[in-house]
């Protein structure tokens, strides 16, 4: 795909608001929460799957096209499946006081 | 409605959802349905990818999905809390490659077609591989330090830095002869030169990735994880870029601010730029002046430890890598709920850069079932610092080296520490004298106020843990 004039500064726009909006989402991020935090960004970071998506699923592509796209889908896969997991472990304990309280 | 705008509008949705399952970490009540949010958005996008493709080859599409989800599985149930890190590394790197590839095959499918690439998306490719490629052998490597399997010492030779210089020189040359030679220029469409340096700079990337890496020393690693970490986001972003595709560049740019913040947040909390923690190899020069402390220690017996820990009123517990080493966390929560149950009042104070990555011992003590509301950061406690009975620090040490603020010679010197010196008792239980990772002596071994219990951090708990039963 190659992106034409128009396009080109909205994708850059969309860049730097997102990278604003991050700083100032994951500054009220406390310390305490910060593995968590890495295993979820990523997660996200997984993201990259709709590439490999987009990339094999193409018409008319080589087979090597087909292979490299199945290796970024897995490798991917690993990040997204594992990253969202992990982190519901983790999150899952960390429990309050007087939650905890009422068991004990 | 036009399909191609529906899908648009889910991409969007899916990226609220990240942004808000990010705005929930910012609780540890909210963070699990954050994290689930999150989850949905990824779903979201997954799905709305799926039915634009034209041509889904779906054995090969469910082999590597199903292989990639199996693995992330297992290794998301089986991974121990004390290796957090390490798969934190791995998977940093599996980002970086997977957006590698991403990059390859689009340059691979535009290479001899017929809509050749513009200059624009050959950037764009470039990026994706180089960054990509940096973050997967970079985090393989911070992987095998971590698990102990190359050596966490930091990696030094002649001629380092002039290394690094010449390979990244070498890398914007290949980047410069790529992007002019793209497929679109006339004769180029299919030329193996192209495509020679696109191989060219994928190797590059690989050795820059592991040179950058291997001078850094293990108790940095927690910023290297950090800045991996954004470099996998900046990877799937530059691939965004490539693909001209917007989930990507949001998605990957809040994964890249994210991993800068955290860096920033550990290397001001070591007091060291970020420039000094990739450059300058910290750990293997230092050790070089070793003149050591005067003074003698003084060794307590467990018995000893107990009496001094049942007279408290007040008890913080400071935890660093030895306890996650010894996996001692759980007897630390036997030791604190003992505490209580005697009347004193206990916290455990977290210093940022303990353990291997940002957070590391506050999940370690939520593993342990530790109510997260008596983990505090170093700000909350050394106000009132005098005010404790005793300061137990457990496998920790440059994190409290007085060092920090009193001898201005001291490679540590401005570090913010949790200054249990100040406390009235301070037991530390450690293996030896030894310094710590960063080969540093710590003058709080001689204080006059501080009692050195010898032995494996776990075994020591144990110990107090038995007397206090008794």
């Amino acid at each position: 795909m190659n992106i034409d004039a128009t396009t080109l500064p909205l994708l850059f726009f969309v860049f730097v608001l997102a990278m604003f909006l991050g700083v100032e989402l994951i500054k009220k991020v406390p310390s305490q929460l910060h593995t968590p935090l890495m295993s979820g960004s990523n997660a996200i970071s997984g993201i990259t799957i709709v590439g490999a998506l987009i990339a094999s699923g193409r018409q008319d592509s080589a087979a090597v096209v087909t292979v490299l796209a199945t290796l970024a889908v897995t490798f991917a896969m690993i990040n997204v499946v594992g990253g969202y997991l992990v982190t519901d472990r983790m999150l899952q304990m960390f429990k309050s006081k007087t939650k905890d309280g009422g068991k004990a | 409605m036009n399909p191609q705008l529906i899908r648009g509008l889910c991409y969007i949705v899916a990226s609220g959802f990240f942004i808000f399952g990010l705005k929930m970490l910012s609780s540890p009540r909210t963070a699990r349905r954050g994290n689930i949010i999150s989850a949905i958005g990824m779903l979201i996008a997954i799905a709305t990818t799926l039915t634009a493709l034209t041509d889904i080859k779906w054995v090969w599409l469910l082999a590597g999905a199903g292989i990639g989800s199996v693995v992330g599985a297992l290794a998301a149930r089986l991974v121990k809390m004390t290796s957090m890190p390490e798969m934190v590394g791995l998977f940093n790197g599996f980002g970086g490659l997977a957006s590698l590839l991403v990059g390859w095959s689009e340059f691979h499918f535009n290479w001899a077609g017929t809509d050749p690439l513009s200059l624009f998306t050959t950037v764009a490719i470039f990026l994706t591989v180089l960054i990509g490629g940096v973050t997967f052998t970079g985090s393989l490597v911070a992987f095998g330090k971590l698990a102990g399997m190359i050596t966490g010492k930091p990696v030094l030779y002649k001629g380092q830095n002039i290394a690094n210089a010449a390979i990244l020189a070498a890398i914007v040359a290949v980047g410069i002869f790529f992007c002019v030679l793209r497929p679109d220029q006339p004769d180029a469409g299919g030329s193996a030169l192209v495509y020679s340096l696109l191989i060219l700079a994928i190797i590059q990337a690989f050795t820059l990735g592991v040179l950058s890496t291997i001078p850094i020393g293990g108790a940095d690693m927690p910023v290297v994880i950090c800045l991996l970490n954004s470099y996998s986001g900046l990877a799937a972003c530059a691939a965004g870029f490539a693909i001209g595709n917007n989930v990507l560049i949001v998605s990957g740019s809040l994964v890249g601010a994210s991993g800068l913040i955290l860096t920033r947040i550990m290397c001001k909390a070591m007091n060291r730029s970020l420039a000094n923690v990739l450059f300058s190899g910290f750990g293997a020069a230092t050790t070089a002046q070793g003149e050591g402390y005067q003074g003698e220690a003084k060794p307590v017996s467990a018995q000893d430890a107990y009496l001094m820990l049942e007279a408290a009123t007040s008890v913080v517990f400071v935890p660093g890598y030895g306890m996650a080493a010894a996996q001692a966390q759980h007897g630390v929560r036997e030791l604190g709920e003992l505490l209580e149950q005697n009347g004193a009042e206990i916290k455990y104070c977290i210093h940022p850069v303990a353990g291997r990555m940002p957070g590391h011992m506050n999940v370690l003590l939520a593993e342990a079932n530790v109510p997260y509301e008596l983990l505090v950061e170093p700000q909350d406690v050394n106000p009132t610092i005098e005010t404790v009975d005793v300061a137990v620090v457990i496998g920790a040490n440059d994190v409290v080296n007085p060092a920090a603020k009193e001898d201005q010679n001291s490679p540590l010197w401005g570090m913010p520490i949790i200054e249990v010196d100040r406390a009235r008792t301070c037991i530390v239980l450690k293996r030896s004298l030894n310094p710590g990772f960063a080969g540093v002596d710590n003058p709080l071994f001689f204080k006059d106020n501080t009692r050195m219990l010898f032995g494996d951090a776990k075994a020591s708990i144990g110990a107090l843990v038995s007397e206090f039963k008794q």
